[in-house]
């Protein structure tokens, strides 16, 4: 009896180890399958058009999408926990509106920086506040501050635009880092992958993310302080709304109402895509990175090719179900395959 | 022994959120007519009334996603496409009849719910990402379809135009069929068997499932409901706007989903009425169109009703909460 459960351990680890299976265990995480697809999108590309692979052009295109990747790294943590926020291109419209009127007036690019992070940040605390406080769905709460953050915008402005901005300000948006070809805001957003990858993955606090995902109600046992954790996630990600809005002023050097509509949606597209589950408790910095960068090249390499705009939309939103019907698909076939080797094991 | 009281009636009939929500309308009304008198006008309640009739439509398919414990983001995408498709056979076909334009949009708003609910159903993705991406795949399509141009009210025959408008006993057809859906789904979540069960699906799951409901077909179920509500609001729209252009209904889902909040349907499913979510409706129209009573410039709307959504979802959740310890406490006593 012995020997036979000692063959059977053996025959596993055995198993477990042969290469076959290692490559599908390794091939069927998301991440490495977006890593996959990433590379077919970049060979695809440049086999179409000969202006994809070019240095400068590459790194032009991160104009367009460094902010929306900078503002996913934040929502990896809200969603991480199992909420979410529906309001961030409202407090970033309120930032810029901010900035916009305060530039307007003649402040100097420091109190802009500093009007944008503390509007952005008293927001965001606003939205955690009003969520654990009272044990609100996020999702209700942060729909209706999606109205009173840019509802505060557009009653203020009205059908205005902000255009008077002080001299350099449109660096952080526009400009190189001096004597590359390397854009500011990409650098940025690169320095803060690094920060939130170190902190989701070589931190307690990190950690205990993943914990509050899995199960809020685990972690509070354990000693994990939950409601302020999550009044954390909401703050740092209004911080980060104030930063966005810097960059995106910057960027356009115009401020209108209207600014950054429907980026929520996109956004949350990124970090889903980056396979961060919605339900909490599952993703990685790494992921969404990879998720960000696919997105803003498959937009410029298909507006290299002149498809037009709405192709991308339904290509996206497709990439959206995909993303998350694919890895289903592929725990289902591991588990059935887990039972299948089971089973030959016990004959 | 049941209190039989005056006071505890008058106490049981407020905690109902439909009567809160009808004696804050009225609270609302008052200061608002004595301001200025014709908003009470039957001219005026008119005007909101068939403002407020297509999204009180809209709004009951959303109320049935959000009963189950979903969200249909994707219904400002299905009216662009609905009511792009019923503009454009009219354009092709003017004559054929209002009614069967109306039935179109309905068949083809079925067709992408039932999208939407078998990728939730079956492909057991969750419903803010299944419709976060449908919401953009169906707007792409509406783009698509009309190749980005627009169909103008001179490329619309006057018969499908003039059809919200045409008044039958003094009521807009507009709002007749408002109320006919009020009612067939009034009727509907009270009375039929799958509308007890789309409040088992949102209320407990668990429980559902083991007394035999089948969740995956209520999950359909409430998505086709709210993809084919929001097909006769796309060839609502398009004849009442006597346009149809690929932006129309932007954001049209956080005024359905609003709407709800206000009627007090609870996020977390398995509670609210079909009354509450039209009385939402009415709250969010008289508030619209009171801002220029009130001298408020109409920039203020967004702000104001944001405010709204906030203060009604802080009053349901304290209330709801009030209940529950009642009910603990009365448990334990």
């Amino acid at each position: 009896m012995a020997e036979k459960r000692d063959l059977v351990a053996k025959s596993r680890l055995i198993d477990e180890m042969s290469l076959k299976n290692r490559l599908i265990e390794y091939f069927t995480q998301w991440e490495v399958l977006l890593s996959i697809i990433i590379v077919v999108v970049f060979v695809f590309f440049t086999i179409r058009t000969p202006y994809f692979l070019d240095w400068f052009n590459l790194m032009n295109a991160t104009f367009q999408f460094s902010e929306k990747a900078i503002m996913a790294l934040p929502m990896i943590f809200i969603i991480m926990c199992g909420d979410i926020d529906i309001s961030i291109a409202s407090i970033i419209a309120l930032c810029a509106y901010v900035v916009g009127n305060a530039a307007q007036s003649g402040a100097s690019i420091p109190s802009l920086i500093f009007l944008a992070l503390l509007v952005g940040t008293l927001a965001g605390l606003f939205n955690g506040v009003m969520i654990t406080a009272l044990e609100m769905p996020a999702i209700a709460v942060t729909l209706a501050t999606q109205s009173v953050f840019r509802g505060i915008a557009i009653g203020l402005l009205g059908d205005q635009a902000r255009t008077e901005f002080p001299e350099n300000f449109g660096f952080f948006g526009q400009q190189f880092i001096p004597g590359t070809i390397i854009p500011f805001e990409f650098v940025l957003y690169l320095v803060l992958v690094l920060l939130f990858a170190f902190i989701l993955h070589k931190t307690t606090y990190g950690r205990r993310l993943y914990a509050i995902g899995n199960s809020a109600e685990a972690a509070r046992f354990s000693g994990i302080k939950v409601k302020t954790m999550r009044i954390i996630n909401f703050t740092v990600t209004g911080f980060f709304c104030g930063l966005t809005s810097i960059l995106l002023a910057s960027r356009i050097l115009s401020v209108r109402s209207n600014i950054a509509t429907g980026w929520d949606l996109e956004i949350i597209t990124l970090v889903v895509l980056g396979g961060v589950a919605i339900t909490g408790g599952k993703g990685s910095v790494y992921g969404v990175f990879i998720g960000s960068m696919l997105v803003g090249y498959l937009k410029f390499g298909m507006g290299l090719l002149k498809f037009s705009g709405t192709l991308m939309t339904i290509v996206i939103g497709l990439l959206l179900i995909t993303a998350v019907l694919l890895p289903r698909l592929l725990d289902m076939y591991k588990a059935n395959r887990k039972l299948r080797l089971q089973q030959m094991s016990r004959n | 022994m049941p209190d039989l009281s005056f006071s505890s009636f008058v106490k049981k009939a407020l905690a109902r959120r439909e009567a809160t929500l009808t004696v804050l309308l009225v609270v609302l009304l008052v200061p608002i007519s004595i301001r200025s008198p014709q908003f009470l006008s039957a001219k005026n309640i008119s005007t909101i009334l068939n403002d407020m009739a297509i999204l009180s439509i809209v709004a009951i398919g959303e109320f049935y996603v959000i009963l189950s414990n979903g969200i249909d983001l994707s219904v400002g995408s299905i009216i662009a496409f609905t009511g792009m498709a019923t503009g454009m056979i009219n354009e092709a076909n003017p004559t054929v009849s209002p009614l069967l334009l109306l039935l179109a949009g309905m068949g083809i708003g079925m067709v992408m719910g039932l999208f939407n609910g078998v990728l939730v159903a079956y492909g057991k993705i969750p419903p803010i990402i299944t419709t976060l991406g449908t919401v953009n795949i169906y707007r792409g399509l509406t783009f698509l379809l009309s190749g980005g141009t627009w169909v103008t009210a001179h490329e619309m025959s006057k018969s499908y135009i003039d059809f919200p408008r045409n008044s039958f006993l003094g009521i807009s057809n507009l709002l007749w069929i408002a109320l006919l859906v009020i009612a067939v789904f009034y009727y509907f979540s009270r009375y039929t068997r799958t509308g007890r069960e789309v409040y088992a699906i949102g209320g407990n799951p668990t429980a559902a499932k083991f007394v035999g409901v089948n969740e995956s077909r209520v999950r359909v179920v409430v998505f086709l409901i709210s993809g084919t509500l929001c097909g006769l609001a796309g060839a609502l729209w398009t004849a009442r706007y006597a346009s149809a252009v690929n932006e129309m209904a932007t954001g049209f889902e956080m005024q359905a989903v609003a709407a709800c909040v206000l009627g007090g349907v609870n996020f977390a499913g398995g509670s609210g009425g079909i009354i509450g979510v039209v009385l939402g409706t009415l709250f969010l129209g008289v508030v619209t169109n009171a801002l220029p009573v009130i001298y408020l410039s109409v920039f203020w709307q967004t702000f104001v009703q944001g405010l709204i959504i906030l203060i009604a979802l802080t009053l349901n959740t304290m209330s709801d909460q009030r209940k529950t310890k009642k009910l603990l406490a009365q448990r334990r006593g």
